[in-house]
């Protein structure tokens, strides 16, 4: 693939990350801080994030499973997971997870359990979704070359 | 692409020296502060390369632990120091213990921090605690962070006492702007001081008239009223420092017993009834002192007067009254035992130490001194183990070397305000450990320069020792003065290196300042 067929690439991805929602301000402020004395920056961040994430994906996953009633436990947790989501900018999933959390906080109506269920699905899904898509944009970040400046009008 | 600041801005952004432990479970937070925090003081090198780690899912990039800190030293460059909490595989979080640590780290004082920022939720403690526990005990001011921004949360970090609450995410501004925060809590202690002398003084004789007939010689009306006037003197001063930090010229006053003197004398010599500011400042001949310290001096002066007349219940004049105040010394000496002044201190400090960290909640912003005033005098003294209190220090230790002389000579006449300056050090209290932690002194008798400098200066922001020259205080102490700048810590990492993260390296970490 030639360089600029590339690039558009690039500039779509980037493009509708933040068009669908999934991407907000927050990452245009990380890719601010990149610079000289950190040149992979926000790819560092990004991979940092998904690591500890997916590891507070695997504790809610766990904590429903075992005691799916104790709302305030979990509550803590989703709330630790919404945090480390404000740090990249994951619009979406930070919406996903406070929806999960209101349902938390209603705690035991009728059919509380399955909303809540539902909602951390949702939350699951857009994880490894935002995952899979930053893996594909990094990928193309790379192969465009690293003179390549990711920029907000993108290239 | 980021810009790195040009290098004025980053002088202006970050005064020299500013600390910062950050203490936050989310890692990728830590990096992206840590980031930020470099760039508001870009200015060139990294000491340190990001440190590798064994984490739960083998060994990953990890460039700081759960718990960080930050030296900005004074040629801005920034020394990273990270500290090892828990590495190594485990079950849960890898920061189990992390507000804990924090506070072990902080309380073992062999790191001394400016600043904390934390953030709210945290695995062992809340946040709020960590608040009260960093407020009570260090005294440092504290950020507090979070994503959730409820305005319940916001006033309960403002009730505990945070400086600041910062909403997740966070943005550079709100970052460049945290050394307010120090300075800020700088200027309080100062003013605390000056208040706190005339407070003692109030006390001490509130407390000796107990053995004297008329109790209701402090009256609390009187006395708050003059609080409130030496509110408006401290609220306006303080204002316009702070509204203007990058100026020294309204540095504030010590009062100490020379200074004092020197006073009191221009008062006798020109005649208590024909006394005026101006008379009083060309007579003292002192540099720097400015006609408006002489004269709110003198106002102290006055009620303070008034009062031991209302106490005598005679006219006054000079030497009554410092007859009369010999006679209270002695009174003193003789009622109390030493014990005793030392449980009264004692007690006075613990029953308002937790008094005043309760309200001092929504006072750390705002320049309210009415509320520290309410702080018993014992508390300044021996619950600030930070070395911000140069002026305070200079204060006290230049009683101490008075006191001997008091009570060897009791029957000399001793001159007016003198006496009972040494009062404010309570006579028994040889306990002066707590002041000799202390190792830098500031000369009381000049003006009282903020510690805070914008600029590179020749010894970073906390650590800076104006060493006194003050002769009795030469005499009393063996002086320490500070180790200058942070050094490099290049030593530490090595040890940090090595992979196992035992706590045993927290303390390793800080083997000095």
């Amino acid at each position: 693939m030639d360089r600029s067929s590339l690039q558009r690439q690039l500039a779509n991805l980037k493009k509708s990350l933040f068009d669908q929602g999934n991407l907000d301000e927050q990452f245009y402020q990380l890719e601010e801080l990149q610079d000289d004395a950190s040149p992979n920056f926000v790819e560092e961040v990004v991979t940092l994030f998904f690591r500890d994430s997916s590891r507070l994906v695997a504790n809610i996953e766990q904590a429903i499973e075992k005691c799916p009633r104790d709302y305030v436990s979990l509550d803590a947790l989703v709330h630790q997971l919404k945090d480390s989501a404000s740090s990249i900018g994951a619009a979406k999933m930070m919406k996903d997870c406070t929806v999960f959390r209101e349902y938390c906080d209603k705690r035991n109506f009728e059919g509380c359990q399955t909303l809540c269920l539902r909602s951390f699905q949702k939350v699951k899904n857009e994880h490894s979704t935002l995952r899979q898509k930053l893996e594909n944009y990094f990928q193309l970040l790379r192969q465009v070359g690293p003179a390549e400046k990711a920029t907000r009008s993108g290239k | 692409m980021g810009n790195p600041l040009p290098s004025s801005r980053a002088a202006e952004a970050f005064p020299a020296g500013l600390r910062v432990l950050i203490v936050d479970d989310d890692p990728t937070w830590l990096k992206i502060l840590e980031k930020m925090l470099r760039k508001c003081s870009y200015q060139g090198r990294l000491l340190f390369a990001p440190i590798i780690c064994e984490g739960r899912e083998g060994p990953f990039f990890f460039s700081v632990f759960p718990l960080c800190l930050f030296v900005l030293d004074r040629d801005f460059s920034v020394q990273l120091c990270t500290v090892a909490v828990r590495g190594g595989p485990c079950t849960g979080n890898l920061s189990d213990r992390l507000a804990t640590d924090a506070l072990h780290i902080l309380r073992e004082g062999k790191a001394r921090f400016d600043i904390v920022i934390s953030d709210v939720n945290m695995p062992d403690m809340d946040g709020f605690k960590l608040l009260e526990h960093v407020g009570l005990e260090m005294d440092l001011p504290v950020i507090m962070m979070s994503i959730d921004g409820e305005t319940s949360r916001v006033m309960k970090g403002v009730q505990h006492g945070a400086c600041d609450y910062l909403l997740k995410p966070v943005r550079m501004k709100e970052l460049r702007n945290i050394w307010q925060h120090v300075y800020r809590k700088k200027m309080q202690e100062l003013k605390e001081v000056e208040t706190h002398s005339i407070d003692e003084v109030i006390n001490i004789l509130r407390n000796g008239s107990e053995d004297i007939e008329d109790r209701h010689l402090m009256d609390e009306t009187e006395m708050s009223s003059m609080r409130k006037r030496k509110d408006i003197d401290n609220k306006e001063f303080g204002d316009q420092e702070l509204n203007d930090p990058s100026t020294v010229k309204k540095a504030r006053v010590v009062w100490s017993v020379d200074l004092h003197q020197k006073f009191v004398n221009a008062v006798d010599q020109i005649g208590f009834d024909k006394v005026g500011p101006k008379k009083i400042l060309d007579l003292m001949n002192v540099p720097g002192l400015t006609r408006e310290n002489v004269a709110s001096h003198l106002q102290k002066y006055r009620l303070y007067l008034s009062r031991l007349q209302k106490q005598n219940g005679g006219t006054c004049g000079g030497n009554m009254q410092s007859d009369h105040i010999n006679k209270t010394i002695k009174g003193k000496f003789g009622l109390k035992s030493s014990t005793n002044v030392q449980q009264d201190w004692e007690l006075t400090k613990y029953a308002c130490t937790t008094e005043n960290f309760q309200t001092h909640g929504i006072v750390a912003n705002a320049a309210h001194v009415s509320e520290m005033n309410r702080v018993a005098p014992a508390q300044v003294i021996a619950s600030k183990k930070t070395l911000v209190n140069d002026a305070q220090l200079g204060l006290f230790l230049s009683f101490k070397g008075m006191l001997p002389s008091i009570r060897e000579k009791a029957c000399k006449p001793l001159h007016d305000e003198t006496p009972v300056m040494q009062l404010m050090q309570y006579p028994e209290q040889e306990n002066y450990s707590i002041l000799e932690g202390y190792s830098c002194l500031a000369n009381p008798d000049l003006d009282h320069e903020p510690c805070f400098d914008h600029f590179p200066s020749s010894q970073p922001l906390v650590t800076s020792a104006t060493c006194t020259s003050g002769k009795d205080m030469k005499d009393l102490y063996e002086m320490k003065p500070l180790q200058p700048a942070m050094p490099p810590m290049a030593c530490m990492i090595d040890s940090i290196s090595a992979r196992n993260a035992e706590k045993v390296r927290t303390s390793q970490c800080y083997t000095r300042d």
